[in-house]
């Protein structure tokens, strides 16, 4: 992984290499520069299949990040590009003219975490969810919990209990 | 809540093969308006009696699978466990089937389906909710895309309890299902008829793109 990123840093202003196996490796990427990252890997890296693109809400940065990663099937190697832009406004230049299937990726992000990726095909219709009516609910300042009590009617007599507590009750009764 | 109809439930103009153009309203044109109503034995109690007990030996049962628990189905079905031995028998559709069996969760949006299926169901017909998801919500307590209460949008006539009720269970619980129908106990149909308006709001209140009739028959 490490020749492949000295080679990257030579051409792309990237962040630091995080290995996380010998054949998978995670690098950030300014917003900026994703585009001709990806088409370099794509077309003269053999990183040619999108395994996946994928989002995390860092709700106190106040950031979004999305991850593509990407796979070289001849080498066996994967890298995860990063990249993190506000959450503000959020919005992402699509790459569904690189790889078809990303524009499926790009419709459920827009749905499930409100990121918005123009001229993508088909971005704005429903993909998961039907007739929602809130803020986006992988955000993490929706609360499921709150969103769940305030649809949805409890049955009473339900009882919750710690886990830790209720297994050390039932293994060691007598407190041993 | 208005929503704007999906183009295919819009009132249009078709022409039909022979070129004459004639206006459609889906909603009013595909489906019949008429709500359910309660049927009430017909016969002294002890015809009713013999109908429930032929009831109960033809249970049909639709093949809609939700949630994890769909899974215990495949063995159920085959030689494993063998439901038909008991006489209980899976179809293809709703038309055709008297046992809705909710085997898990249910997401709103399966919701939808579901009560489609199961207003499309001929009475006599029977809820059986499978597992703590459809009780009171189980590990998915705090969703905020799937139901809490299967009660609350279909009438359910037996529970079958456990994360995931094993085939044996379900086994069990249909002759449970089946004394229930014998006792003239299952009623669901005629209990979604009585209640029909508030089983309607339920279904509302958490179905927002609604866009059906209100009764699917
Ligand atoms: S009760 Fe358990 S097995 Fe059944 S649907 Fe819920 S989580 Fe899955």
């Amino acid at each position: 992984m490490r020749d492949l990123h000295t080679r990257l840093q030579h051409l792309f202003p990237l962040g630091e290499l995080t290995e996380q196996r010998p054949n998978l490796g995670f690098v950030t990427v300014p917003a900026a520069y994703l585009r001709p990252t990806l088409l370099h890997l794509r077309d003269l890296e053999g990183y040619t299949h999108l395994v996946l693109l994928t989002a995390v809400d860092w709700l106190e940065e106040d950031l979004f990040q999305l991850t593509y990663l990407l796979s070289n099937r001849a080498a066996g190697r994967d890298i995860g590009l990063r990249v993190k832009f506000p959450r503000q406004a959020a919005s992402m230049e699509s790459i569904h003219d690189l790889w078809p299937t990303a524009a499926t990726y790009q419709r459920e992000l827009r749905e499930m975490f409100g990121i918005d990726f123009p001229g993508s095909p088909r971005l704005h219709e429903e993909f998961i969810l039907e007739g929602w009516n809130d803020i986006p609910p992988y955000r993490r300042d929706f609360d499921t919990l709150k969103y769940a009590r305030a649809n949805f009617s409890d049955r009473p007599g339900r009882e919750t209990r710690d886990p830790e507590q209720h297994m050390k009750q039932q293994l060691y009764p007598d407190g041993a | 809540m208005e929503q704007e109809l999906k183009p295919e439930l819009q009132k249009r103009m078709v022409k039909g093969p022979d070129g004459v153009e004639f206006e459609v309203e889906p909603l009013r044109d595909y489906y019949c308006e008429a709500l359910p109503t309660v049927q009430h034995g017909a016969y002294f109690k002890i015809v009713e009696d013999f109908f429930n007990w032929a009831r109960a030996q033809s249970l049909w049962i639709l093949g809609f699978g939700t949630g994890c628990g769909a899974i215990e189905m495949r063995p159920l079905m085959t030689p494993r466990f063998d439901a038909y031995r008991y006489g209980i028998q899976w179809r293809p559709t709703p038309r055709q089937a008297n046992l809705l069996v909710i085997s898990g969760y249910l997401s709103v949006k399966t919701l939808k389906r579901a009560i489609r299926a199961y207003e499309q169901m001929q009475s006599p017909k029977y809820v059986v909710g499978l597992g703590s998801c459809t009780i009171n919500g189980g590990m998915y307590w705090d969703s905020y895309n799937t139901i809490k209460r299967l009660d609350d949008y279909m009438p359910v006539d037996l529970y079958i309890v456990g994360c995931m009720p094993r085939p044996e269970a379900l086994l069990a619980g249909f002759e449970d299902l089946k004394k229930l129908i014998r006792a003239g106990k299952a009623e669901g149909a005629n209990q979604y008829a009585e209640k029909f308006d508030w089983y309607k709001s339920n279904q509302k209140r958490v179905i927002h793109d609604w866009d059906m009739p209100d009764y699917n028959w």
